[in-house]
C-alpha cells in the first residue's frame, strides 16, 4: 500500500490537491483537498442585496457570468420580478460567450497539453500532438487565443467588460443595443462559427450536432483527423480514456439557456425531475462547523474549523437526496437527451472521453442557437425591468456554468442580505466524503485508475476532465 | 527575464482578462519582450513535483526570479497562520512561500486590486484575513513591510483593477522588461502612472449627460450615473473609457457604474454600490480636484440649461430624440 499526494495541480483554476492509496499500482482509494478558503458566503451578510452583483462574480474570474446569472435569478425571485425578453436574451447570450469561451480555453489551454507531455513520447501521434498542443508553445495557442479574444468582444458589447460585468440585472440587462450593434453581434458569432470550422471540427457544426452514435462519431473521425476535435478522438481511442475516470454515473443539470437545456437529474438512461429540497450541504469532511453536519442551503453555516479532527478539504459535500452527483457538459446533454452522448455513456458511463467529448459537441450546439438568440432581439423594446426589494424575502437562483450546476440561495431579513449560500458545479464534483463515508465523484472517479509514473498523468487526464473551477467550489 | 506567477486568494480573473490580450496576443507579446513564462497556473505543463522543484531552484538561485507577480490577496487566516491557503503539496501556507519568494525577486508585482491591497477577498468582516502583499487597504506596510524593496529597489508595483485590463499589466511587464520603469513612474499607492494618470471619467460616452447633471435614474438608463447610481468614473484613476476593454466595453458603456476598483478599500464602502450617497441633496464623493461650491453653481446652472432632447434621453434606455441639425436647408 502506498500513499501518495498529489499537488499543486495547475490549470485547474486555482488550488487542488490529491491524495491517494493505491495497491500494487493502481488507486484504491482517494481524497480530494481544495486548500483555499476565502469565505464570499460571510462577505454577502449585511449587505444591501443588489451588492451580490458586485461581490459574486468575482468569486471567480472564470465562471464570472455564471455567478452573475444565478445572483440576478435569486434576486428576482426574491422581487417577484420577470426580466424583459431582451433582457433574457442578452443574459442567454453573455451566458453562452462565458461558457463557450471556458470550453474552449479548458480543452487547449487546460485539458491537451497533458498529451504533450514526455510521458507519451513513443505514441504514434505524440509529435504530431506536441507540436499543436504542447503548453504555451503549440501551434494551436496563437489562432485559439486570438479567437478567444475576439470571442469575448461579445461581452465588450453587451456586458461592459468580461470578466466581472455588472450588466446583468434581475430585471434583465443595463446595456440596450442599437440597430447596428446586433449585427455586429451576429458577425461575431459567424466569425467564432468560421474559427470552429475551420480549426476545431473541419466540418460544419451541423453535420457535427448530427452524429448520433459511437460508430458514426468513428466514422466521423476518420474522415476529420485533420481537426483538433478529430485529433482528441483519435487519441482517446488510443489511449481507451473511455475506460478511465468512469464516476457515479449519476448527473444533474439545472437547465440552461431559459431551459433551452432542460433540467433533471440523469440515473441510468432515465431522466428524473429535480426536486430542490433534496439538496443538501454535508460538512463531515470539511473544515467547517456548524449545528447541523447535513443542511439544506438556506440553512447551511459557513464556520470555518480549521485543524478539525476527520476533516481534509475546505469544500463541503453536497448531495442530491443523500446521493453523489456529477454535474457538467455531459448532465447537460444527457438530460437535454442528446443522441450522441446517451449513445456513449450508456456504453461506458461517465469518463474522461465522454465528458470531453460532450463539451465539444456544446460548442457546436450552442452556437447556432446563439445566432438565433441575437436575430430575436427587438431593438426599441426594453431591456431592464424594474421593482422594489421586499426587506423580508427569499430566492434562489440555478444556472449551469461551464462546468455545471451552479445555485445561489439568499435570505433577505431587514432590507438587508441575512443569509447567502453557494453550491458551485465542482463543490458537487470535488466534494469530500460525507457522513456515511460516501466519497465525492472525483474521488469515486480516481478509485481503479493505474499510477504508473511518477507524475501520475491518468489522474491528471481525469482530474481535468472535470474542468474543474477550484475557486468556485469553496468560494 | 524570468516571470513565476503565484495565485493566492484569487479568483483568477486578472489572469483570465490577461488572455484577453489582443495586437499582440499574450503569447506573441512574450516572445516580443523577451519575457520567459517560468510558470503560470493556468498556462504551464509542469504539476506537482515539477512546479515544487523550480521553487527550489529559485529559493537556491539556481534559476534568476526576475519577475514574480502575484495574483489574489495574501490570505493570513486563520489567526494569521495562513492556513486558510495551503500551496497544494507542500503543507506550507501560501504566506510562508511568499515570504522566501519576494526576497529571490528583481521585481514583485501585485497583479490586481486584492494583491494589490486585499480587494474584494477583504471585504466585510474579512473572516479569511485577506490583505495586500505591501499595503493593507490605503495603509502601507502588510505581510512586506513599508520599507520593503525588491532587488531592483522597488516597492511591490501595484496593478490595481478588479480584474486589469490586459493592457495594464502587459505594458507593466514590458516596462520593467526593457528597463524603462522608474520610481517616478508609480503613483503615490504604487500603481503604474501609464493608467492611474488617467481618470474613468475621460472619454465617459455619457459626458453631455454629465456637462447638463442629466441623470440616470435606475439600471439601464443613459443619462449620467453620478448624482443617484452611485459612478465613482470623476474620482476612479484608470483608463477603461480610452483603452476599452474586450474590444469596445467599459463598465460605463456596459451601462453600469464605476465602482472605483482601482482603488484602495474600493471594496469597503458604507453604502450600497449603484446608490450615490448625498448629504442635503448634494452627492459627496464629488470630483476630486474640485470646489464644491463651483460644482453646486456650476451643476445648478447646467440643470437649468439642460436641452429637452438631453434631459428625455437621460432617463430612458434607447436614445428618443436624437440630435437635429440647425441648417437643414441650402443657402
Amino acid at each position: 500500500m502506498t500513499r501518495r499526494i498529489l499537488g499543486p495541480f495547475n490549470r485547474v483554476e486555482g488550488d487542488l490537491e490529491v491524495q491517494f492509496e493505491s495497491d500494487a499500482g493502481v488507486i484504491t482509494q482517494a481524497w480530494v483537498n481544495s486548500s483555499l478558503f476565502r469565505g464570499f458566503e460571510r462577505i454577502l451578510v449585511g449587505k444591501v442585496p443588489s451588492d451580490a452583483l458586485v461581490y459574486t462574480p468575482r468569486i471567480c474570474g472564470i465562471c464570472s457570468v455564471a455567478q452573475s446569472v444565478a445572483a440576478a435569478q435569486a434576486l428576482a425571485q426574491a422581487q417577484g420580478l420577470t426580466p424583459t425578453l431582451n433582457g433574457q436574451l442578452v443574459t442567454n447570450l453573455i451566458l453562452a460567450c462565458e461558457n463557450l469561451a471556458d470550453h474552449l480555453t479548458h480543452f487547449y489551454l487546460f485539458f491537451m497539453p497533458d498529451f504533450a507531455r514526455e510521458v507519451y513520447q513513443s505514441q504514434p501521434w505524440f509529435s504530431d500532438t506536441a507540436q499543436r498542443f504542447k503548453a504555451q508553445s503549440g501551434s494551436a495557442h496563437g489562432e485559439v487565443l486570438k479567437a478567444r479574444a475576439e470571442w469575448l468582444h461579445i461581452t465588450g458589447i453587451l456586458a461592459g467588460k468580461w470578466p466581472h460585468s455588472l450588466s446583468i440585472q434581475a430585471g434583465g440587462s443595463t446595456r440596450a443595443l442599437e440597430a447596428q450593434e446586433k449585427l455586429q453581434l451576429l458577425l461575431l458569432i459567424r466569425q467564432f462559427r468560421a474559427f470552429l470550422e475551420r480549426v476545431v471540427f473541419v466540418d460544419q457544426l451541423e453535420a457535427v450536432t448530427q452524429l448520433s452514435t459511437a460508430d458514426e462519431l468513428n466514422t466521423w473521425q476518420a474522415a476529420h483527423s485533420n481537426s483538433d476535435f478529430g485529433r482528441f478522438l483519435q487519441l482517446a481511442n488510443r489511449l481507451k480514456l473511455n475506460g478511465l475516470g468512469r464516476g457515479t454515473d449519476r448527473f444533474l443539470s439545472y437547465g440552461a439557456y431559459g431551459q433551452y437545456f432542460p433540467q433533471g437529474v440523469w440515473v441510468q438512461g432515465q431522466i428524473h425531475a429535480l426536486d430542490v429540497e433534496q439538496i443538501t450541504e454535508d460538512i463531515s469532511h470539511s473544515w467547517m462547523q456548524a449545528e447541523q453536519r447535513v443542511a439544506v442551503p438556506f440553512q447551511g453555516e459557513t464556520q470555518p474549523h480549521w485543524e478539525k479532527q476527520g476533516a481534509y478539504s475546505w469544500c463541503k459535500a453536497p448531495r442530491l437526496n443523500g446521493k453523489v452527483v456529477e454535474t457538467g457538459a455531459i448532465a447537460r446533454q444527457l438530460v437535454a437527451q442528446q443522441p450522441l452522448i446517451t449513445n456513449l455513456v450508456q456504453a461506458s458511463g461517465g469518463n474522461v472521453a465522454t465528458r470531453v467529448i460532450a463539451r465539444l459537441l456544446e460548442l457546436a450546439r450552442v452556437v447556432p442557437v446563439m445566432e438565433q438568440w441575437c436575430q430575436a432581439i427587438q431593438i426599441g423594446e426594453p431591456f431592464c425591468a424594474h421593482a422594489s426589494m421586499p426587506d423580508e424575502a427569499q430566492g434562489i437562483g440555478m444556472v449551469e456554468a461551464a462546468r455545471g450546476s451552479l445555485g445561489h440561495w439568499l435570505t433577505l431579513q431587514a432590507g438587508k442580505i441575512a443569509h447567502y449560500q453557494i453550491i458551485a458545479p465542482t463543490t458537487w464534483n470535488f466534494s469530500p466524503r460525507d457522513e456515511l463515508g460516501q466519497a465525492g465523484a472525483l474521488e469515486q472517479a480516481l478509485v481503479g485508475t493505474p499510477v504508473e509514473d511518477t507524475g501520475a498523468v491518468k489522474v491528471q487526464h481525469i482530474v481535468r476532465s472535470f474542468d474543474p473551477c477550484m475557486v468556485c467550489t469553496v468560494h | 527575464m524570468n516571470i513565476l506567477w503565484l495565485q493566492s486568494g484569487s479568483c483568477g480573473g486578472c489572469s483570465m482578462s490577461l488572455l484577453n490580450a489582443e495586437v499582440p496576443s499574450l503569447y506573441e507579446l512574450f516572445k516580443l519582450a523577451d519575457l520567459n513564462l517560468l510558470w503560470h497556473p493556468s498556462l504551464s505543463e509542469a504539476s506537482h513535483q515539477e512546479f515544487l522543484d523550480l521553487l527550489q531552484a529559485v529559493l537556491t538561485d539556481e534559476i534568476p526570479l526576475d519577475i514574480l507577480c502575484l495574483e489574489g490577496s495574501v490570505i493570513c487566516g486563520p489567526k494569521g497562520s495562513g492556513a486558510f491557503h495551503q500551496l497544494a503539496g507542500t503543507q506550507q501556507s501560501m504566506l510562508h512561500w511568499l515570504k522566501l519568494l519576494t526576497a529571490k525577486a528583481q521585481y514583485v508585482v501585485a497583479v490586481g486590486s486584492c494583491a494589490a491591497f486585499g480587494g474584494i477577498t477583504a471585504a466585510g468582516e474579512n473572516i479569511a484575513e485577506a490583505t495586500g502583499l505591501q499595503y493593507d487597504g490605503a495603509l502601507l506596510g502588510s505581510v512586506l513591510d513599508a520599507n520593503w524593496r525588491s532587488k531592483a529597489g522597488f516597492p511591490v508595483i501595484n496593478i490595481a483593477g478588479c480584474p486589469t485590463h490586459p493592457a495594464w499589466v502587459t505594458n507593466t511587464l514590458v516596462q520593467i522588461s526593457m528597463n524603462a520603469l522608474r520610481l517616478e513612474d508609480l503613483d503615490e499607492f504604487h500603481r503604474p502612472r501609464s493608467y492611474t494618470n488617467h481618470l474613468v471619467h475621460h472619454g465617459c460616452p455619457r459626458n453631455e449627460f454629465y456637462e447638463y447633471k442629466a441623470s440616470a435614474g435606475k439600471p439601464a438608463d443613459l443619462g449620467c450615473m453620478m448624482e443617484h447610481c452611485g459612478c465613482l468614473g470623476t474620482q476612479a484613476r484608470a483608463d477603461c473609457n480610452t483603452h476599452l476593454w474586450n474590444g469596445s466595453g467599459s463598465c460605463l458603456r456596459g451601462g453600469y457604474p464605476c465602482i472605483n476598483c482601482t482603488a484602495p478599500a474600493f471594496e469597503q464602502i458604507k453604502h450600497a454600490f449603484g446608490v450615490t450617497p448625498k448629504i442635503a441633496g448634494i452627492p459627496i464623493g464629488l470630483p476630486s480636484d474640485m470646489p464644491k461650491a463651483w460644482f453646486v453653481a456650476l451643476a445648478s446652472l447646467s440643470k437649468a440649461a439642460t436641452p429637452e432632447r438631453v434631459r428625455t434621453n437621460a432617463v430612458v434606455e434607447q436614445i428618443s430624440i436624437p440630435p437635429s441639425s440647425k441648417n437643414r436647408g441650402r443657402k
